[in-house]
């Protein structure tokens, strides 16, 4: 039960982050190239994407064991969700730039409308732009879904988070447009961050023969850790950033 | 487009995917999973205790290194 909501969760969250980010293009392609394009390129995108975790998930689960399928998954987990929690706690406590959806809008806009549009028919470039985008932000979604939901041996549950956070972004981002600023996209990261640190540690741990006390709750425990140390780094890293320099 | 760029741009995509601008971290991983493995083969049983505690430190030496400068 833990698992379940945490994997639906993770799921949620992770492709939640990556559809405001390739929902930013989608807006930006359909406002100046024309919403038919840039939204069939869109559709195409998740259409790959689904074919992909649909082609993918069941193939895997039959032919690799599945303590070598956590080793591997977890592995991956790990690398990508450290990635995801280093660059949330850099940017929370003022070491990095904030990931400004705004500026990327207006900056895409810029460049679309200068582009030459064809007289009549479908805007090639408008769909191209939508299609890629999808298909770039949404590849690291697919991983999500695929690593967390064979190791945890629930992917329909993962495809229902990615499913569910694709159609909530999509019904918010259509009601409030350019307003994508005002998403916690930063929060949203360092939460997914400790999920996905959490069970790559979890499923790495379990694949290479680790028996963790409590079993599926010592997921709690580990979540809690990381949580903790993360608030600990972001606190300390923020204090050295605002530290006002000594009088000479 | 042909087989050879193909692998290429394939080749890039996961490079960038899992080392990208922080090697330290799949390296480290990498690292901290053959130790775990090695010593629950081993039956030292602080195995669980091992993960957690070196990818926290892995972790805090990754931020420590894209910290601003002051």
């Amino acid at each position: 039960m833990t698992a379940t909501l945490l994997v639906g969760l993770a799921v949620f969250g992770a492709c939640a982050v990556e559809m405001v980010e390739a929902l930013t293009i989608v807006l930006a392609a359909g406002l100046t190239r024309g919403w038919r394009s840039a939204l069939e390129g869109s559709a195409v995108a998740v259409l790959v994407l689904a074919a992909v975790v649909a082609a993918l998930g069941p193939t895997l689960i039959h032919l690799v064991p599945i303590s070598v399928l956590r080793v591997v998954v977890g592995s991956l987990l790990l690398v990508l969700g450290l990635q995801w929690l280093r660059k949330a706690i850099l940017r929370a406590s003022g070491h990095k730039p904030k990931h400004d959806e705004d500026a990327i809008y207006q900056r895409e806009v810029a460049r679309l409308s200068g582009l030459p549009r064809p007289a009549t028919g479908r805007d090639a470039t408008g769909f191209v732009i939508a299609f890629k985008g999808v298909l770039l932000e949404g590849t690291e979604v697919v991983m999500i879904v695929l690593t967390l939901g064979l190791s945890s041996g629930r992917l329909e549950v993962a495809a229902l988070g990615a499913a569910a956070a694709v159609l909530v972004v999509g019904v918010v981002g259509a009601l409030v447009a350019r307003q994508l600023s005002e998403v916690p996209e930063n929060a949203l990261k360092l939460g997914v961050g400790l999920m996905l640190v959490t069970f790559g540690t979890f499923w790495a741990g379990e694949g290479v023969g680790v028996s963790w006390p409590g079993a599926d709750l010592f997921l709690l425990g580990l979540l809690a850790l990381y949580a903790a140390s993360t608030w600990v780094l972001v606190t300390y890293l923020g204090r050295q950033t605002f530290r006002p320099k000594a009088m000479a | 487009m042909t087989a050879g760029r193909l692998l290429s741009a394939f080749g890039r995509f996961w490079w960038e995917f899992i080392v990208g601008d922080t090697p330290e971290l799949a390296v480290g991983v990498a690292l901290v999973v053959v130790a775990a493995w090695g010593l629950a083969a081993a039956s030292v049983p602080i195995g669980a205790a091992l993960l957690p505690v070196a990818l926290l430190l892995l972790l805090t030496a990754s931020v420590w290194r894209g910290r601003r400068p002051r």
